[in-house]
C-alpha cells in the first residue's frame, strides 16, 4: 500500500498568540518538511476561528524540557520561600493595602 | 454515497465515537500482556490520579495505561477522519450556499479533531505514521456508526443533531480525563461540536417546519439514527470490558449508562420542540428518578456492527485510502518545495530550516 512521506515529515510544536495581549501557548503539534509549510499547516489546525494574532512553530527537538524526575529539587528554590508572597506579611486588621 | 451497497440498509448501529468496544474475553492482537509494575510507583501513580492530578508526557504511568490511552486515542482520531466521508458525500448536494458553506467548515474541522488527537497520541510515543498505516490496511478499528449511509439531505442535519450531540456529552467528560494532552485537545473539539450540533439541529429545525415532505424526510431520519446514537455509548456498564481501567485511571470518569442517560434526557426535549417524535414507545419520563426511562437496546446488532458487519466499511476504507494516495503528490510536492527552498539558503533540508 502506498503511504508515501507523511511523518517522515519533522514534527513541530505549534504556540498560539490569543487576541488580548496574552502570552504565547502551546497549542499542539504539526508535521511539516519546513518551517513555513509548519506554519501554514498550523493556522490551518490551530487558527480556523480567529483563536490567534501570532504563531511560532518550533523545531520539537529543538525543546529543552525539565524533567518529571527533577521535579522536587530541581523547582525547590521556589518553593520553601514563604516571604516571597504578600500573605508572609502582617497588616493590621481593617486596612486595606490595596 | 460511496456506491451502491450503501443503500443496503439495516438501522440499527454502533458503538462510541471514539472508544471501540471489545467483546468481553475477546484478546487484542498481537498485545503481549503488559509487565507486572513496580508496586511503589503503581501506588504514587494511583495516589496522583486520586488527588486529580493531570499525568503529563514525561510522567512514569503503568504500561497498562499507556496502552489504554493509545488504544482509545488512536481509534478516536480514525473516527474523526472516517466520519468526513459519510458527510463529505452531501458536500456537492447542500440545498443552499449557507448549507454549504456550514458543511465544509464541519468537515474541515473532523479533519483538525483528528489531527489534534493523532498529535496527542504521538506524546505517547507512538507514530502517526504507524497508526494511518493501521487504518489504511484495516488492521485499526474505528467507530462504526460512520459505517451506515447518509440517505438523504436529513441525515447531515440528524448526524450534527444526534451524533455530535452525543459526542459532546462524551467528550465533555473526556474534557476532564487524567491524560493532559487527551483532555486539552477535548477541551478544543468540544468548543467546535457545539457548532456542529446547532447546524445540525437548526437543519433538522427547518426541515421538521417545511412542507409535509421535508418533515417526512427530517422524521424518518431521525428514526433511523435514534437507536444508533444511543448504542454510541457503548455496551451496558456491565458488558463493558475496558471500563474498568479506564475508570479507575480517570481516563472515563462517567460510565457508559449514565453518558446514556443524560443524553436522552438533553435529547427528548430539543426533539419536542421541533415537533418530532424518538422512535420508542418506552420513552417516558420517571418520576422517581427524574429521568426519561427508554426501551432496550438491540445489542446483537450493536456486536455485530462492531464485529466490521455494517453497510459500508468496505467502501470507507476504500475511500480512504484513495484520498491518502490521491493526496501523495501533495505531500511529494511539499518535500520538493521544502528542499528546494533548503538548498537555496545552503541548509540542509528539514526542521533546522
Amino acid at each position: 500500500m502506498a503511504t508515501t512521506g507523511d511523518t517522515a515529515h519533522p514534527l513541530w510544536e505549534v504556540f498560539t498568540q490569543p487576541p488580548g495581549g496574552g502570552p504565547h501557548e502551546h497549542a499542539g503539534s504539526v508535521h511539516a518538511p519546513d518551517a513555513e509549510l509548519a506554519l501554514q499547516n498550523a493556522r490551518d489546525v490551530y487558527t480556523r476561528r480567529g483563536e490567534a494574532v501570532s504563531l511560532w512553530v518550533v523545531p520539537s527537538g529543538a525543546i529543552v524540557a525539565s524533567t518529571p524526575e527533577d521535579m522536587g529539587p530541581f523547582f525547590d528554590p521556589g518553593n520553601d520561600k514563604a516571604y516571597r508572597h504578600p500573605q508572609f506579611y502582617k497588616v493590621s486588621q481593617g486596612v486595606r493595602v490595596f | 454515497m460511496g456506491g451502491a451497497a450503501c443503500e443496503r440498509v439495516r438501522w440499527y448501529f454502533t458503538d462510541m465515537p471514539y472508544e471501540i468496544h471489545e467483546k468481553k474475553g475477546s484478546q487484542p492482537k498481537d498485545k503481549a500482556p503488559a509487565p507486572a509494575e513496580d508496586p511503589k510507583r503503581l501506588a504514587e501513580f494511583e495516589a496522583r490520579i486520586a488527588r486529580d492530578e493531570t499525568i503529563e508526557p514525561k510522567d512514569w504511568m503503568p504500561e497498562r495505561y499507556r496502552r489504554q490511552l493509545v488504544r482509545m486515542m488512536s481509534q478516536h482520531a480514525h473516527s474523526e477522519v472516517v466520519g468526513m466521508l459519510p458527510e463529505g458525500n452531501w458536500i456537492t448536494r447542500a440545498p443552499t450556499l449557507r448549507r454549504k458553506m456550514g458543511l465544509l467548515a464541519k468537515v474541515q474541522d473532523e479533519a483538525g479533531h483528528g489531527l489534534y488527537i493523532y498529535c496527542g497520541t504521538e506524546t505517547l510515543g507512538v507514530d502517526r505514521h504507524d497508526l494511518i498505516v493501521q487504518l489504511l490496511n484495516g488492521t485499526a478499528k474505528y467507530s462504526s456508526i460512520f459505517n451506515y449511509p447518509t440517505l438523504s439531505w436529513a441525515d447531515i442535519g440528524t448526524i450534527g443533531w444526534l451524533v455530535d450531540g452525543a459526542a459532546i456529552v462524551n467528550q465533555t467528560m473526556l474534557a476532564k480525563a487524567s491524560y493532559g494532552p487527551y483532555a486539552r485537545a477535548m477541551v478544543r473539539i468540544c468548543k467546535e461540536e457545539n457548532f456542529h450540533k446547532r447546524q445540525g439541529y437548526e437543519i433538522v429545525a427547518t426541515l421538521a417546519r417545511g412542507t409535509p415532505a421535508q418533515k417526512a424526510m427530517a422524521q424518518d431520519s431521525v428514526n433511523r439514527w435514534w437507536w444508533p446514537s444511543l448504542m454510541m455509548f457503548g455496551p451496558h456498564d456491565k458488558d463493558s470490558p475496558n471500563s474498568g481501567d479506564l475508570s479507575k485511571w480517570g481516563i472515563k470518569r462517567k460510565s457508559n449508562d449514565e453518558l446514556r442517560q443524560r443524553f436522552v434526557n438533553l435529547t427528548v426535549a430539543q426533539a419536542k420542540a421541533i415537533d418530532l417524535t424518538l422512535p420508542d414507545p418506552e420513552l417516558r419520563f420517571n418520576e422517581t428518578t427524574k429521568d426519561w426511562d427508554f426501551g432496550a437496546i438491540d445489542w446483537d446488532e450493536f456486536w455485530r456492527v462492531v464485529g466490521g458487519d455494517g453497510p459500508c466499511n468496505r467502501e470507507r476504507l476504500a475511500a480512504r485510502r484513495k484520498a491518502h494516495d490521491d493526496g501523495a503528490w501533495v505531500r511529494a510536492a511539499a518535500e520538493a518545495h521544502a528542499a528546494k527552498h533548503a538548498a537555496h539558503r545552503g541548509a540542509p533540508s528539514g526542521a533546522a530550516a
